[in-house]
């Protein structure tokens, strides 16, 4: 069954006659973030106690994992799909190395160890979704029950607490002269090399066309199920990366570490402007929305604001980032349906819809990034 | 087929923003029974057992004339809705108000260790005092509560302990007060003779355990009492009422019940005020909130846990003479805690692990069970 014709001929044709005009510029997303980092900051320069170095040094220990967490996702919810059992892969790989630290395996060896049970447990999601073709989203919340359950074998009630002082100092001090902590800047490495293959590889733009149109990327020779399979294996491994650095940090292992962690990540990723539709988002936004909401909860912390309020504005924001690209979206198509009455080539497929319905899709691409180009360019690399 | 690839992609949609919007809000529900058990089995950490409360009115030299005015102490709950949290957090605040110093209490909305530590880091940039914590996690905080010691914050915890050096916990209660106190209770109301049985947590619980054995060793001095049976209802409403149900059934003639933890007690109060023809005394450690209506309607008479308020006020007072320099970590060392009287810490030798105990349990009965909303 080929994909209809005429909607791959506008995919084409969508990109190169239609120019963004400045107040699509503006009204990016990631414009917007970081007007709200700005802003964010500013509020925080305002608490007592804010501008010191030591924020610094806190907010990337308490958002460090999360933030790391969040990358593999973003390329996750790209294609299209979803991975919500991250967490329970950081709970998972905690457990697993404390089980193994204390049964006498060396650290070094136990950390390899965990990182290849995490590219497994995420090939295992991979196998799952791209060869037996089932939901994303059914597939990664059974697993993450699966690997919370497993983690709950190994360990029990048990914690794991005595690791070498010379790993969990990751813990309490920064990376020498600076303020940043160890998660942060292994995030930091991690963001070079995503923005890298996301914006600047084939596999960076096969990502982004399987997303906006899976079959028709399929049609056009990218390798799908194999690029999928590959990001939930590179998830389970980032994740289980991510396991090892919060064990450390907390200097104990145990099966509930990091619960309910995932919600965090998919609210970083959604606020970072990545479209849970797919085909567009960028690492840039993602990192912004993660610095955002570490310094907001930071600030707030400082200020004494009750849980439940930094819970209300962290909702709020997310909301907000739901719910403005969907309306910006509708606002364009209501503009766009009435430019083409006045112009008589009525395309009857085109029917405005006020959000983001199937019909949308063709009209993704000029609000994706600008790296992403048509289709018909796209390397058929796989 | 393009089209159920859109319409799937929707469901995906839907679901993934629906969950993040859980995650960023209703984090918080179910909180409100957590602590109960979670109180219950604070108290495992009861070391040896020697009660140490002295009465009231001996102040030794070190009284509050030398507590530091303007101190500011962090309480740290495990989150910030649990009622039983927030009256103990409101007894410190009580108490640092008398000391003329005062209490910012932080947590998150879960009961976790990473929902603590931003709290923590607020205290060492706040530049704090004395932290008082709930620990969610009794080894996971130590490395921020470690900072937090190295800014020259002192450490107490309190309702659950941590596992961390140089720290100092304040138990609720007594081990073997809490074991020998509801036999006393219990023989009160059925006048110290009749069958008896215990209706516990988990039989692999250590607390539940350490009770039954004092309520054992306490049963020897009524001998007209016999222990007939001891059931675990793993703390579960459902697994309860079948061990109960089970309990009545095989002795007719039992006369009382002990349920030494707040779910198998309530759960057994709501069974008896629904069975009025069975003429059972039920007592043991219960929530005054979930009681309130079987003390109203006559099923129990009477039932015991610690007051939080108090143990929270204790939190406070040595929190400040810890901040003030006014005592040490050492064995044996005194403090006046207000109108609680003075305290004397406990830190068996080759321990780290000073403890105060705050008193008997308080006993919850008609007369005052209004004034309790946790």
């Amino acid at each position: 069954m080929p994909p209809d014709p005429a909607r791959s001929i506008e995919l084409v044709l969508a990109v190169p006659t239609e120019r963004d005009p400045w107040w699509r510029t503006v009204a990016r997303w990631e414009t917007a973030l970081v007007v709200c980092l700005v802003a964010a900051l500013a509020f925080g320069s305002e608490t007592q106690h804010f501008m010191s170095s030591t924020t610094i040094f806190y907010i990337g220990l308490n958002m460090g994992e999360i933030a790391i967490m969040a990358l593999p996702v973003t390329l996750i919810v790209i294609t299209g799909e979803i991975d919500l059992s991250v967490a329970s892969m950081l709970g998972l790989s905690s457990t697993l190395l404390g089980y193994l630290y204390l049964h006498g395996v060396p650290i070094g060896f136990a950390i390899v160890i965990v990182i290849v049970v995490g590219a497994a447990g995420g090939a295992l999601n991979g196998v799952l979704i791209t060869r037996l073709g089932l939901p994303s989203i059914a597939v990664t919340i059974g697993t993450l029950t699966l690997f919370r359950g497993i983690a709950e074998v190994i360990l029990g009630a048990r914690s794991v607490t005595n690791f070498p002082a010379s790993l969990t100092k990751i813990g309490v001090v920064p990376i020498p002269h600076t303020q940043f902590a160890y998660s942060l800047g292994f995030f930091a490495v991690l963001v070079v090399i995503f923005i890298v293959v996301l914006h600047a590889t084939p596999v960076g733009r096969s990502i982004y066309a399987i997303g906006l149109q899976s079959e028709a990327a399929h049609f056009s020779g990218i390798r799908v199920k194999r690029i999928k399979f590959r990001l939930y294996v590179l998830s389970g491994l980032v994740c289980s990366c991510a396991g090892v650095l919060w064990t450390l940090k907390l200097a104990s292992a145990r099966f509930d570490t990091g619960a309910g962690l995932e919600l965090n990540v998919v609210a970083i990723v959604l606020f970072g402007g990545v479209s849970i539709f797919g085909g567009r988002g960028t690492i840039f936004g993602v990192v912004i929305a993660a610095a955002t909401l570490g310094v907001i909860q930071q600030a707030l912390t400082l200020r004494n604001i009750d849980a439940q309020v930094r819970n209300i504005v962290t909702g709020v924001l997310l909301l907000i980032s739901v719910v403005l690209p969907n309306l910006i979206e509708g606002v364009r198509r209501i503009r766009s349906s009435a430019r083409n009455r006045r112009q008589p080539q009525h395309n009857p497929e085109h029917e405005p819809g006020p959000f983001n319905g199937p019909s949308s899709i063709p009209n993704a691409f000029p609000q994706s990034n600008a790296t992403a180009p048509p289709l018909s360019a796209t390397t058929t690399k796989g | 087929m393009v089209n159920t690839q859109h319409s799937r992609k929707k469901n995906v949609a839907v679901a993934a923003v629906l969950l993040a919007l859980t995650a960023a809000s209703c984090s918080s529900s179910s909180k409100t029974t957590s602590s109960t058990t979670a109180a219950s089995t604070a108290t495992t950490a009861t070391p040896g057992g020697a009660a140490t409360t002295t009465p009231a009115g001996g102040t030794s030299g070190s009284g509050s004339a030398a507590i530091k005015k303007g101190l500011t102490v962090y309480f740290i709950p495990k989150d910030t809705q649990n009622p039983y949290e927030v009256l103990a957090d409101g007894g410190g605040t009580a108490a640092l108000a008398e000391l003329g110093g005062k209490v910012i209490v932080s947590s998150g909305t879960e009961d976790t260790a990473a929902a603590q530590i931003p709290s923590i880091q607020a205290a060492i940039q706040a530049k704090a005092d004395a932290i008082v914590i709930a620990g969610n996690d009794p080894d996971a905080l130590c490395p921020s509560l470690a900072q937090a010691q190295a800014a020259g914050i002192k450490v107490i915890a309190f309702d659950s302990d941590v596992s961390c050096p140089d720290h100092l916990f304040i138990n609720q209660a007594n081990t073997e007060q809490i074991g020998t106190s509801e036999v006393d209770l219990l023989a009160k109301e059925i006048n110290s003779t009749g069958e008896i049985a215990i209706l516990s947590a988990a039989a692999t619980a250590t607390n539940q355990n350490a009770w039954i054995d004092f309520m054992k060793k306490q049963l020897t001095k009524y001998p007209n009492m016999k222990l007939v049976d001891t059931v675990y209802g793993n703390d579960d409403p459902a697994t309860s009422l079948t061990v109960l149900q089970g309990l009545l059934s095989a002795h007719p003639n039992l006369k009382g019940i002990i349920s030494p933890t707040t779910v198998g007690i309530s759960t057994a109060a709501q069974y008896l005020s629904t069975h009025k023809n069975i003429k059972v005394t039920l007592t043991g450690l219960g929530l005054p909130s979930q009681m309130k209506p079987y003390v109203k309607d006559g099923t129990v008479t009477a039932f015991e846990l610690w007051n939080p308020k108090d143990l929270g006020y204790l939190a406070g007072y040595a929190a400040a003479a810890l901040a003030s320099g006014v005592y040490t970590l050492t064995d044996g060392a005194t403090f006046t805690g207000g109108k609680l009287g003075s305290y004397k810490l406990s830190m068996p030798s080759g321990t780290k692990e000073a403890t105060i105990i705050l008193g008997p349990p308080q006993v919850f009965d008609a007369s005052n069970i209004d004034q309790f909303n946790f």
